[in-house]
């Protein structure tokens, strides 16, 4: 099975207040990602501007909200309304987070942090299952970005997320911005991450920006704000990872602060051009 | 009301609105359509505001402390002199009346 | 307890300690950088009722509603992961706040506004030609309304603090209780005034009635034409004579 069906080249995450300019000058954007919970509304513009994208662009559903790592049993009606979205626009690819995000009946709202173990390995891996045997397709699990660790890990992540895909089937997404957040706040190598990743796996690579903050030992504490430019290192990790293992959907992620369209266009084509690289080294 | 009387008045109401309906707004091309502002209030993968004390704040903890301080439009939206010639602030009761059943 | 469960509660209770389960990465205490969490669910939560209920935190002023908003989440964290629908809670949430009973208006104006969004979001329905009910008797017609198509009925001006906190130039409220009809042509929903009595007219079309059923001393003229202006129409039947 293909590692993916999306083209290698950038994508966006999609804004709607982009919609006039992605359909008129789109650039280097050769696909766009859509969170899955905005769309799952009966009907309206936010649907109408999705199947008039997706007669344009590969889309790729991301969800944000299905808590893969939650400790109860997947929420059904999240599932099945997932199922009806691909079901109505039959995207390029579906993606979702090792996180966790409902409690009880509670939604928090974030992607929140998972022990790595052989439980949460079990647990994660038979709600993959469920995912894949509901929406009859293959799914991409992302990496977190972390700003603490649980007493109860005993397995890196990378050895966590290769144990799930080969366990699963499913494919991995890379976010590089995550990778480095997490080697930075937690004290690791970002680049032996990214060796140690399971990169035949990878299906999507997302960047973004991040913010500076500090813990209360005054230690750098990098925020996933996805709020600005991805910063110059994470594209250099970039550059490593593409090295590793070829060419990718690379995805640019700007959720706050949304910027104009010439500004998120630009980092796509930064994008293209770290493409083109390798193309060229070849 | 006679239910001949009804039945001309309700008649007339409807027959009055078609007759007023010179063109009705008719949809634009699908395209145009999407154009147009979105309702905020969306499912984002990053929230980011770092360690600002939004979200450690106890101040409305002990039994919603929280104090209200006059701002906003409330302020100075003053509702017209009413019929019995109260003033209405935005502060005054609902207006008495009956709710169509 | 399980770790999600303690992980949980200390999100939403700041005064609860940090869960023992997680550390810095070097066996120190996680401090700062569980409150990482902290911050972008209440933060998270906060922004969305913002967007949610612009009027609400435009009468009330930005820094009110953000603290009013604050203690709204963590009584009330979204119950399900369709953050369009947030706050459903609020109008009576806003009722029972003694900091705001002096606003008798806040909650319908907060209904109004969850009605505004629900309407957004509604199914489609293409509207029907007007002029195809000018040959049906409209004693035994039926029609059937748009999914996008929401009442909000008040003892309050509720159309008129909309709109002047909504639109550049509004005049300002009147003294007399409101009645709004949110009708959505297209994609955007926006309120319109109903006539007296046409609240109660119109939700017995919604339930069915055939129009001849109506109470005539109703502003009906005004009713059908806001309907049938706004492509709030998209069917109808004529029901049997019996």
């Amino acid at each position: 099975m293909p590692t993916t069906s999306l083209p290698h080249a950038p994508g966006v995450g999609f804004k709607a207040q982009h919609f006039a300019e992605i359909c008129e000058t789109p650039g280097r954007v050769g696909w766009l990602e859509i969170h899955a919970e905005n769309y799952m509304g009966a009907g309206g513009r936010p649907l109408a501007q999705l199947r008039h994208l997706a007669e344009r662009f590969p889309i790729s559903v991301h969800g944000v909200g299905l808590s893969i790592g939650g400790e109860a049993s997947l929420d059904r009606d999240h599932l099945d309304r997932l199922r009806a979205l691909c079901d109505a626009i039959n995207p390029a690819q579906f993606s979702e987070h090792l996180a966790w995000s409902t409690h009880d009946t509670s939604f928090l709202n974030d992607l929140l942090p998972l022990p790595y173990n052989q439980s949460t390995l079990d647990r994660v891996s038979d709600h993959i299952d469920q995912v894949q045997e509901v929406l009859g397709r293959r799914m991409l699990l992302e990496n977190p970005s972390s700003y603490l660790a649980f007493v109860e890990t005993d397995m890196s992540e990378p050895e966590f997320l290769a144990a799930i895909a080969r366990r699963t089937g499913c494919g991995l997404l890379l976010d590089i911005n995550n990778v480095f957040i997490s080697a930075t706040n937690l004290g690791y190598d970002p680049r032996s991450y990214v060796d140690a990743f399971p990169l035949d796996a990878v299906g999507e690579v997302h960047l973004g920006g991040h913010d500076e903050d500090s813990d209360d030992h005054g230690r750098p504490l990098l925020i996933d704000s996805h709020g600005r430019e991805t910063a110059d290192p994470v594209w250099r990790l970039l550059d490593h990872a593409l090295e590793r293992m070829g060419p990718r959907p690379l995805l640019i992620e700007w959720d706050n602060d949304v910027p104009d369209w010439p500004t998120l266009a630009a980092e796509a084509e930064r994008a293209a051009q770290a493409l083109q690289r390798l193309a060229v080294a070849a | 009301m006679s239910n001949t009387a009804k039945t001309v008045a309700i008649a007339g109401a409807l027959v009055g609105a078609l007759a007023s309906m010179t063109h009705v707004a008719q949809a634009d091309g699908a395209k145009e359509k999407c154009y147009g502002v979105a309702l905020a209030g969306q499912n984002d993968c990053a929230a980011g505001p770092g360690t600002t004390c939004a979200g450690t704040s106890t101040v409305d903890f002990q039994g919603n402390a929280w104090k209200f301080v006059e701002a906003g439009t409330c302020a100075s939206m003053e509702v017209p002199a009413m019929e019995d010639g109260t003033k209405r602030m935005g502060s005054t009761e609902a207006l008495e009346r009956d709710i169509p059943a | 307890m399980s770790g999600q469960s303690e992980f949980t509660m200390a999100l939403l209770d700041p005064g609860r300690p940090t869960p023992a389960i997680v550390t810095d990465g070097q066996g120190g205490a996680a401090g700062k950088r569980f409150d990482v969490y902290r911050n972008n669910v209440i933060v998270g939560l906060i922004d969305a009722l913002e967007t949610g209920f612009p009027v609400v935190a435009k009468l009330i002023g930005a820094e009110n509603f953000r603290q009013m908003a604050r203690v709204f989440a963590r009584a009330h964290p979204p119950g399900s992961p369709l953050m369009m629908y947030y706050g459903a809670e609020m109008p009576e949430f806003l009722a029972n706040l003694p900091q705001l009973s002096h606003l008798g208006y806040l909650p319908d104006i907060a209904r109004l506004e969850l009605a505004l969004r629900e309407s957004y979001h509604a199914a489609d329905a293409d509207p029907i030609d007007p002029q195809g009910l000018a040959s049906v008797d409209p004693d035994r017609l039926c029609l059937h309304l748009a999914p996008s198509l929401r009442i909000v009925t008040s003892a309050w001006p509720i159309y008129d603090i909309w709109r002047f906190n909504s639109e550049e130039n509004a005049p300002k409220p009147r003294a007399e209780a409101q009645d709004v009809v949110i009708l959505r042509p297209e994609f955007d929903p926006a309120p319109h005034l109903l006539p007296s009595g046409a609240a109660a007219a119109l939700a017995s079309i919604g339930a069915g009635a055939p129009l001849g059923a109506l109470d005539p001393e109703v502003d009906l003229q005004t009713l059908f034409a806001l309907l049938l202006g706004h492509g709030a129409v998209t069917g109808f039947a004529e029901k049997e004579t019996t």
